[in-house]
């Protein structure tokens, strides 16, 4: 089986990910065929842009089946990444489309605040919450002398609110306190892009690469 | 809250970094790729790349040398240098760029801003606006340095910002490697004109000097000599703040 595949339904770039798989050690595959993607261990849905055109963009390649059974059936473990974990809830304020609905929730819009720059871009730090599986360091590894808080790099302008709120796994404030990252048994979510948060982003997607089917 | 960004700025030409006094005498400073694993190990911000060969004398864009640096750059990087095209510009972002740069491309060309802003997003269009004081008056310089416009900065920073721009860079070709301060007179005209983040560029000298460029309304602070050089007798060592002192001079409430 593929450690990882990598989903790629047209959106965003998809190389920084599996580059950092390759420097971890990991092998990671990018893939558009469903046969290919049903035959990992882990999935990614990466994602940059617009919400409705990422649901399209899955839907024309009928990719959404194979990602909900990988998910949902045989419970193996899934990572959506920006505009690839919006997708996993089930509507957003930026679209009409449904999401995939593997999460409950909704995706909503920065609020409109005077000194509030939307898109959210840069360095933010996040507060982690419940397990936080992605985020476990241990003293003794590479990871073990990352400073604390956490801090990762985020662009967008839209953020997921889980109808359940043990769904998330850190949060972040940029005019308000939002969901950074969401966990929920093998479904994880990250908001910022780990492929470009260098030692904090490694650590994120090594995590990820030890999760097994729950 | 999001911190301002410490960005180091570096010139590539024929492949190799360097470093240019007053967009002047390049002189070579290392490999690139080596540059970026130790900025990656240093934890920075953010990279911009500026090729400063490309787009002149016939040469254009690496593809081969930018192939290398997006496989090992594990943080943010925007390219500037010989960008033409929103084709140049999709073939960078799939590459692994966040953002591109356009300089010349943007003053010739204003609707490749807009067209760019609506296909890849303003926040992944950044406008590089190249400043020279000419007896008393600041002018919009472009092809790097060696053309000037009939452009005052400030209205050309308000037209780029209106066509779609995501960001500016400003820089200040004649503070660029002299250490003696951004040109925070401009800095500031430019970032309360705009509601669009702006760069400060040209001139940083410590941390001190960076985090002025952030006081006079700048989002991110680039630095180029301050981070290749120890000193000011310009012994290359690649440098950079570590996390603590950074977040202490940038952090929430350090303004």
């Amino acid at each position: 089986m593929i450690p990882v595949a990598i989903v790629d339904y047209g959106i965003g770039n998809v190389s920084s990910i599996r580059n950092m798989f390759q420097r971890l050690g990991v092998l990671a595959e990018i893939s558009s065929d469903p046969k290919t993607l049903a035959s990992a261990e882990r999935l990614i849905l990466p994602g940059v842009g617009a919400f409705d055109t990422g649901v399209n963009n899955i839907r024309q390649r009928d990719l959404g089946g194979v990602i909900r059974a990988h998910a949902l059936e045989r419970k193996r473990p899934l990572l959506g990444i920006c505009l690839g974990m919006q997708l996993l809830f089930e509507s957003s304020e930026e679209g009409q489309e449904p999401g995939l609905g593997l999460l409950q929730g909704s995706v909503k819009r920065f609020p409109a605040e005077p000194g509030l720059r939307v898109p959210h871009m840069g360095w933010n730090e996040i507060a982690l919450a419940g397990p936080a599986t992605l985020f476990r360091a241990r003293k003794d590894d590479a990871f073990g002398e990352l400073s604390r808080p956490l801090s990762y790099y985020f662009v967008h302008s839209y953020y997921v609110a889980p109808t359940d709120p043990t769904d998330t796994a850190a949060t972040a404030t940029h005019g308000v306190t939002f969901t950074a990252a969401v966990e929920r048994g093998n479904i994880f979510g990250a908001q910022f892009h780990p492929e470009k948060s260098h030692k904090y982003g490694m650590l994120c997607l090594k995590n990820f690469s030890e999760t097994v089917p729950c | 809250m999001l911190r301002p960004r410490l960005i180091p700025c570096l010139l590539l030409r024929d492949g190799r970094l360097v470093k240019t006094v007053r967009f002047r005498d390049p002189s070579y400073v290392g490999d690139p790729t080596n540059t970026i694993r130790i900025f990656d190990e240093m934890e920075v911000d953010e990279l911009l790349f500026l090729d400063i060969g490309a787009g002149h004398e016939g040469r254009t864009i690496d593809w081969k040398l930018l192939e290398g640096i997006a496989t090992e750059c594990f943080m943010p990087f925007g390219y500037g240098g010989g960008v033409r095209t929103i084709e140049d510009m999709g073939r960078l972002y799939t590459l692994g760029a966040e953002k591109v740069v356009l300089n010349t491309a943007a003053y010739d060309n204003p609707a490749l801003v807009s067209r760019a802003a609506e296909r890849f997003g303003s926040q992944s269009v950044v406008v590089s606006i190249d400043v020279k004081t000419d007896v008393g008056r600041p002018y919009v310089y472009v092809d790097g340095g060696r053309r000037r416009t009939a452009a005052d900065p400030l209205d050309f920073a308000k037209r780029m910002a209106e066509a779609g721009a995501g960001e500016l860079l400003i820089t200040s070709i004649d503070r660029d490697g002299t250490f003696r301060g951004y040109d925070l007179a401009l800095v500031e005209r430019v970032a309360s004109a705009v509601s669009i983040p702006v760069i400060c560029c040209g001139g940083a000298d410590t941390l001190e000097g960076a985090r002025a460029g952030i006081r006079a309304g700048a989002s991110g602070a680039a630095v180029g000599s301050m981070v290749v050089y120890q000193g000011k007798n310009r012994a290359v060592l690649i440098n950079y703040p570590a996390p603590k002192e950074l977040r202490d001079a940038f952090g929430a409430g350090s303004r």
